[in-house]
């Protein structure tokens, strides 16, 4: 539990600049599958309906998707499998033509790029991990991680030595001149993530990367990527299936369904305050001692305590409920400045954690 | 399963609808009806008459006339012809010694034996570099060196040329979609003509000779490395080609750096498969004058010279069983990370090729028999093989005539008068019906096409005869070859070794089956079709053997815990599973058997093959690619029908 503090949402959520220039953003980014998917959404208005692309056999992968990420951000979008999580991502690194909307990165706009630009972009600005490693089956570690560096000319020696400083990043210094068959699942996805940080991108895109991974090394890769992140402060969109991956990882949350992102925000506003019955759903199993603070599920007001030593607001539910749970009155609760802010009490706590209790504001009237 | 609860509901059924579902059904109903009024039909829809033949042939000649002489196409094939014969004037004489050898003399036989063995070893070890090698000394031994010297030397040309060739169409077809949809149906039809088809125009273009044989060899071997080229592109993972992108490729860079290389098992692939093309063709090709173990071979055949036909047979399969695995080997190669060691170490077969080249080189300088195998210490066992020939027809030709006999009156014979009395029109309407009923009206319509060709070129009764004897043939490989596979099927050991057999006998050049046949049965419709049962049963059984293995096994459990003896399960469970993949083998069947039929014509036959080779004789191109589109039909009118079969019932069967 403990290696869970620090890592969550809010913590981060400060630390991104905030009134900048969003480094992605995507406005009403629709991507559908069929026959003629430009000619369906004219006749259409620019807006079908699930029933029209159900009738005319059109798969809407991403319909009207509008975010941004902020530099230094890491976004998680979660869903279902067939979501659309993957098209997302492949619309924002235009790996497929989004079928219409508009994207910018650093305020310029990705779809009008010619193949010049592109081909720039993804050399130096762009790093992408699959969901299936993607490996090039024949070449070696190191020349797989050194192909994005071979394929804008940088020379054979330096090419190399970045090659293998990040090999050594990623922990597979020895493994060098291994061929990827010759490796395991979380070594191949480890050359996955080594070869897309050998350009140091700006925009990291993670499809999945610790899926195929068994718990055990999926909790040593997340270390790693955050050990990563810590050093390089890149701006990310990570996809992920796994709720306690998005809590350790995520700034923010999208919830994607259908293809629509339900909501986007951080963690606690999800559990808190569910935008759709599906992402009530979705949110449901989360872990809520971890996610919530105290701020979130104490009674606000300045009502004299009795209970003794305050908390503080903007800890974890989880580090102050031994506590409430144990004592019989309500606790104080303080703010950074030790201001009395609120009180948290036993039935509070137990409901929030256990029951399917809203948010602070939502009962408090 | 899920695709059966997913099954469209009924609606409401027009007459169109119900005739499209019972079409087989009617299709065969039609086909009974008008063979029942057969008297009462008229003559034209008997056999087409003479006077509906279009002189397709003459148009063709005319237009071969037009592009050699007023367009001037000869300037141009001359010159190809001209490059070619250099190459292998030059390949050539490298390995007999000659003019254009820079003057060396003949490669020693001592460093071809040792290089085959230290290739074999490189690519898989020992027993690899074991046949290799003792190929390469059979070759030697018994005396093959020279016609394998000339036969090696024409392989050694069209294979990196059609490689080239096909590898290049390959890629053209992977970038342009119009050039893919140009491609395909080319392919198709090139893959299905008979063997002897490419032989006539190429002599008319390029005359006869050692370099027209190349031609036509580097033609035939192209497709399968244009399929695999494309097919291998086609199917690099995505997400591969997408990780090439995202790492900044240009267009060039991602097909040069990831897919091709990530491609290389299907290009490898077709590379061995042009290798076993061009072996096959190779011998073929001496009917218009290559020299070499195929020509030799047919002139032993053409005099019945039985021994030394084997002997030579059996040079052209260890030729064939040893590039086969050896290029398999290098197709299965993979590269592995090794740890670091002396430079030596790591070059070991280099520098031991290196040692045997000019270790071979200083010998055969000191020591002659080095460099030719001395004439008096080849072996043969000709002798061996006749004498055995001859006890067979002193002490069982009655008993083989009687065979003979009977097969040819009783059966095969009536079979023929039976096809040759089939109503053309009935044969249209029957395999058109089974076309719509399959596959639609395209199918439909394409396969009416095939067969109204064959009956205005004029051929339409040869083609029957052709038909004849593949059927024939079919059912023997059906009845033989289903079993077989059943038996094999059964059991991993059989299934292994069954496998390793099948891929054995299908590198052996169709030509060879021709030999033990015609030792025992002489020359007769029906050592045709013994040799093409030989040939063309392996599809069966390797299909059915694969179709088998490859039913689910939650299926066969659940017939296990409903109760089945092991022949309901065969009966019930796993053939009508396996029966669309069966369906496929014998389709292929029918092909293989086709080809073989059309190369039997040469030891005679009366069919379309017969008056391919006088086609052939008289460089008559017309005729001879119009004959060889009729046999090309007949196989795609067959692979239509079937092949629609199968799709459907797979999609039905939800295998698909
Ligand atoms: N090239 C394509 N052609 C047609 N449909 C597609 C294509 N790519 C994706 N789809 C469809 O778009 C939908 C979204 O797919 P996507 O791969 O984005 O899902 P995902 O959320 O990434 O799922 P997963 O978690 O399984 O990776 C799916 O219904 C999929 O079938
Ligand atoms: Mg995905």
């Amino acid at each position: 539990m403990d290696s869970f503090k620090g890592a969550y949402p809010s913590a981060h959520a400060a630390d991104v600049e905030s009134g900048t220039q969003p480094k992605i953003a995507c406005r009403q980014v629709w991507k559908l599958f069929g026959p003629d998917p430009a000619g369906f959404m004219a006749r259409h208005g620019g807006n079908p309906s699930a029933e029209d692309c159900a009738r005319e056999g059109y798969i809407s992968a991403v319909r009207d998707v509008s975010l941004e990420v902020a530099a230094g951000e890491i976004l998680i979008v979660m869903g279902l499998s067939g979501s659309g999580k993957s098209t997302l991502v492949r619309c924002l690194s235009r790996l497929i033509e989004p079928t219409a909307g508009e994207i910018d990165v650093d305020g310029v706009d990705l779809l009008g790029a010619g193949p010049r630009e592109l081909i720039e972009l993804r050399r130096h600005k762009m790093g992408m991990v699959f969901q299936n490693f993607a490996l090039l089956p024949h070449r070696t570690v190191l020349e797989n991680v050194a192909f994005p560096l071979e394929v804008q000319g940088v020379d054979k020696k330096s090419r190399r030595q970045r090659a293998l400083e990040i090999v050594e990043l990623v922990g597979l210094k020895g493994r060098e001149n291994y061929y990827p068959r010759e490796l395991s699942g979380g070594q191949q996805q480890r050359v996955g993530i080594a070869r897309s940080l050998a350009v140091e991108p700006d925009i990291w895109f993670l499809d999945e990367p610790f899926s195929a991974l068994d718990p055990l090394i999926r909790r040593e890769m997340q270390d790693e990527f955050l050990r990563l992140q810590s050093m390089l402060h890149k701006t990310i969109v990570f996809i992920t299936h796994d709720f306690d991956e998005a809590l350790r990882l995520g700034d923010r949350i999208a919830i994607m369904y259908h293809g629509v992102v339900d909501q986007l925000g951080t963690a606690e506003e999800l559990v808190l305050n569910p935008a759709t019955d599906y992402v009530a759903e979705f949110t449901r199993e989360v872990p809520r001692a971890n996610l919530l603070s105290v701020a979130s599920v104490m009674q606000p007001g300045e009502s004299a305590a009795t209970g003794g030593e305050p908390v503080r607001a903007s800890q974890r539910i989880s580090e102050v409920a031994p506590r409430v749970l144990a004592g019989d009155g309500p606790v104080p609760v303080v703010d950074d400045q030790a201001h009395p802010v609120g009180v948290l009490t036993r039935e509070r706590v137990l409901d929030m954690v256990f029951g399917q209790g809203r948010g602070a504001g939502g009962d408090a009237g | 399963m899920a695709t059966l609860a997913e099954a469209p509901a009924p609606q409401s059924v027009s007459a169109l609808d119900f005739a499209r579902r019972h079409g087989a059904s009617l299709a065969v109903g039609l086909f009974l009806l008008l063979l029942l009024l057969h008297g009462l039909l008229p003559a034209w829809s008997l056999v087409p008459p003479e006077a509906w033949a279009l002189p397709f042939a003459t148009w063709i000649n005319s237009f071969v006339v037009f592009l050699q002489e007023d367009l001037g196409l000869v300037v141009v094939t001359r010159g190809i012809a001209d490059a070619v014969q250099f190459l292998l004037d030059i390949v050539r004489n490298l390995l007999t010694g000659g003019r254009r050898g820079f003057g060396l003399q003949a490669v020693p036989w001592v460093m071809l034996v040792a290089l085959a063995l230290i290739w074999g070893h490189y690519l898989k070890g020992w027993r690899l570099a074991a046949l290799a090698g003792g190929t390469v000394f059979y070759l030697a031994l018994f005396g093959q060196w020279r016609n394998a010297m000339l036969t090696l030397s024409m392989v050694f040309v069209t294979v990196p040329l059609a490689v080239l060739l096909g590898f290049g169409l390959g890629i053209l077809a992977f970038k342009s979609r119009r050039a893919e949809q140009a491609l395909n149906p080319l392919l198709n039809i090139m893959q299905s003509l008979p063997h002897f088809a490419y032989l006539i125009p190429v002599v008319v273009f390029f005359g006869v000779g050692q370099h027209a044989g190349a031609l036509a060899t580097m033609i035939f071997a192209t497709p399968p490395m244009v399929r695999m080229t494309l097919l291998g592109l086609k199917g690099v993972p995505e997400n591969v080609v997408e990780a090439g992108i995202m790492a900044g490729c240009t267009r060039a860079q991602l097909l040069l750096t990831v897919q091709v290389p990530a491609a290389r098992n299907a290009i490898m692939v077709g590379v061995n498969q042009v290798i076993m093309q061009c072996l096959a063709m190779v011998v073929i090709a001496s009917f218009i004058g290559a020299s070499g173990l195929g020509y030799d071979l047919l002139l032993k055949l053409q005099s019945l010279r039985i021994g030394q036909a084997l002997e030579t047979g059996i040079a052209v399969v260890l030729i064939a069983i040893a590039l086969d695995r050896l290029s398999q080997a290098w197709a299965e190669k993979q590269p592995l990370h090794r740890e670091r060691r002396p430079w030596w170490q790591e070059h070991i077969h280099l520098l031991l090729a290196v040692v045997a080249v000019v270790g071979s080189l200083v010998l055969a300088h000191f020591l002659p028999e080095a460099r030719r195998f001395p004439r008096g210490l080849t072996l043969t066992t000709a002798p061996l093989w006749d004498g055995l020939v001859d006890w067979i027809t002193l002490n069982l030709f009655d008993a083989l005539q009687v065979v003979r006999g009977f097969m040819l009156v009783e059966v095969l014979i009536p079979l023929r008068d039976v096809f040759l009395w089939l109503p053309w029109v009935a044969v249209v309407i029957f395999a058109g019906g089974l076309a719509w009923s399959f596959g639609g009206l395209r199918a439909a319509a394409t396969v009416a096409g095939f067969l109204l060709f064959i009956v205005l070129s004029g051929w339409w009764e040869r083609a029957m005869i052709t038909s004849y004897m593949v059927f024939s043939a079919l059912v023997i490989c059906v009845l033989i070859g289903i079993p077989v596979g059943i038996w094999a099927a059964s059991r991993e050991w059989r299934f292994k070794t069954m496998q390793v057999m099948c891929d054995t006998f299908q590198t052996f050049p169709s030509f060879i089956y021709l030999i033990p046949v015609i030792m025992l049965f002489q020359v007769s419709d029906l050592t045709v079709i013994l040799a093409v049962v030989i040939y063309s049963v392996i599809p069966s059984i390797r299909y059915t053997m694969i179709g088998l293995r490859a039913v689910p096994s939650q299926i066969v459990e659940a017939g296990l815990t409903s109760g089945c003896t092991p022949l309901q399960m065969l009966w019930k469970i796993k053939l009508p599973l396996a029966l669309p993949t069966i369906m496929v083998g014998i389709n292929q069947t029918i092909l293989f058997s086709l080809f073989m039929v059309i190369i039997a014509a040469f030891i005679g036959t009366r069919d379309l093959g017969q008056e391919m080779m006088r086609a052939l004789s008289a460089s008559d191109t017309g005729k001879g690619l119009v004959l060889g589109f009729c046999v090309a039909f007949l196989g795609l009118t067959a692979d239509r029908i079937i092949g629609d079969w199968s799709a459907r019932r797979k999609r039905q069967l939800g295998l698909a």
